[in-house]
């Protein structure tokens, strides 16, 4: 089998080495591809979307309906991710509590129904597979949070004249998430951001986007044709296009954001979203 | 598009994604994944592809790294090849 | 003999080394994990292969200067790399980070169930004791 493997992927190889040299020059200019579509593209699309960025007008207004579902398949990642490890409600229920008294270092293990006892200091909750806190991890954490939301809005507003836009605003403000999750603890998230939130918050972004284009076949255009908004808010042609990309790419952000988030804290938690990396 | 520059960053990347699929634990794996999709990340912007790269750098060498480490971590880092 | 095309060629060859890299590791390592990596290489190898038809020797990134923004008309569309490509991939690869989150959810109930991530283990229990849920190594 092994064998047959490496023989069928020398064959490969080699018709893939052979085919190499009938493609066109590298970097040719006048290579097929860059002729036909992409020529319009590029002359047309600050007239069009007053969008500096080619990418990015080109992602969410001329491919807008790709760009649809790209958006709906990370969402039903998520969804796949939920229903194939999301553990039974039950299961989720803890038996067993951890907790550490914060000035002596003492672990008490309780089990449900048992009171705390009546000790001075405070007491915090621990994961079952407790790994030492550290101080400087969760500081420096604490403290690059905020700017890495930041900057994943300015990503997001920034991105008709930057590299950036939609999908990796909504990378970033997930790594954000994810950051607090393994510097604390996966509850310190969700006491943050409920799963419930997130959930709401992936379906909404996929709604915000196909809203905006819906909202085209109730003016009376194509779908996806942000010109409508010339009726809605009396702008011009490249201005409503413009403002289109951006409503579109805030929904893209909240979905990639919360589907990428949900993935991680099922992951890490083997489905139950108790206790995490 | 610098071609000196552009032949090391493929040297390395082939080094690396050979590696990623050669060491044997798996913790090493991911890491070197990752160092893989970083490398991937410099290639796309020595392309022109600013942002592809932006895209790579916070998803391949980020999220997809700290997934892996989640999976990791709740199954084992031995492997047998 | 001239050697400055098969030069160019040179890239086209490494992309598709990186490629069948992870295909081989798709093919033939027995870890679940390893084959998910290997899934990653081939996937951001075609990508490559795809971004690097649309680069043009010369031009530059696809962000229009402030110059050709100001003016009515005339941008060159050879002074700009193709943004097509960019943006298939861009999506494409949001798209590979979520279908990496659903492959190792699946690992995961692997593992839950059978206890391994080698995939000859896995077939042999399947072939030994079918059905019933195993004990779980970590409760």
């Amino acid at each position: 089998m092994r064998t047959l493997t490496l023989v069928a992927l020398t064959l490969t190889a080699a018709f893939l080495f052979r085919a190499a040299l009938d493609f066109p020059a590298w970097g040719d200019p006048a290579s097929p591809a860059g002729l036909h579509v992409s020529r319009f593209f590029i002359e047309r699309s600050y007239d069009d979307a007053r969008t500096p960025n080619l990418v990015t007008a080109t992602l969410a207004d001329y491919r807008s309906y790709d760009t649809m579902f790209e958006t709906v398949v990370v969402f039903c990642a998520a969804l796949a991710c939920f229903f194939i490890i999301r553990a039974a409600r039950e299961a989720c229920v803890a038996n067993v509590f951890h907790y550490r008294h914060a000035p002596t270092g003492l672990v008490l293990t309780l089990r449900r129904g048992c009171p705390l006892p009546r000790l001075r200091g405070r007491f915090e909750q621990i994961d079952s597979e407790w790994t030492p806190r550290s101080v400087i991890l969760e500081t420096v954490s604490r403290g690059m949070i905020p700017f890495l939301q930041l900057f994943a809005i300015y990503v997001l507003a920034h991105g008709h004249y930057s590299p950036g836009g939609g999908f990796q605003a909504g990378v970033i403000f997930g790594a954000s998430y994810i950051l607090l999750a393994v510097s604390h603890d996966l509850r310190t998230l969700t006491d943050h951001v409920a799963e419930r939130t997130m959930h709401l918050l992936a379906a909404a972004g996929v709604s915000l986007y196909v809203g905006i284009g819906a909202l085209a076949l109730w003016a009376g255009m194509q779908f996806m044709d942000y010109g409508w908004m010339t009726l809605a808010f009396g702008m011009d042609g490249p201005g409503a296009h413009s403002l289109g990309i951006l409503l579109v790419e805030l929904g893209v952000a909240l979905t990639v954001c919360a589907s990428l988030t949900t993935i991680f804290k099922l992951v890490s938690s083997e489905g139950t979203i108790m206790e995490g990396l | 598009m610098i071609q000196e520059i552009n032949a090391a960053i493929l040297l390395l990347l082939m080094v690396c994604a050979v590696a990623a699929l050669q060491v044997r634990d798996l913790m090493g794996a991911a890491i070197l994944f990752g160092a893989y999709s970083f490398l991937m990340c410099l290639q796309w912007v020595s392309l022109g592809a600013v942002d592809v790269g932006f895209t790579e750098a916070t998803i391949g060498a980020g999220v997809s790294s700290a997934l892996f480490f989640a999976a990791i971590f709740r199954t084992t880092r031995r492997t047998k090849d | 003999m001239d050697f400055a095309p098969l030069l160019g060629k040179a890239n086209f060859w490494a992309y598709f080394f990186i490629m069948l890299t992870g295909l081989y590791g798709m093919a033939v390592k027995r870890n679940l994990v390893k084959k998910i990596i290997g899934l990653g290489i081939f996937q951001t190898a075609i990508m490559l292969f795809y971004v690097s038809i649309g680069s043009k020797e010369g031009a530059t990134i696809p962000i229009l200067t402030a110059a050709d923004a100001a003016g009515r008309g005339g941008i060159d569309a050879a002074a700009y790399i193709n943004p097509l490509p960019h943006v298939l991939m861009l999506t494409a690869i949001v798209v590979s980070v979520a279908t990496l989150g659903v492959a190792l959810a699946l690992t995961l109930r692997l593992w839950r169930r059978y206890g391994t991530l080698e995939e000859d283990e896995i077939l042999a229990r399947l072939r030994g004791d079918p059905g019933g849920e195993a004990c779980t190594p970590r409760s």
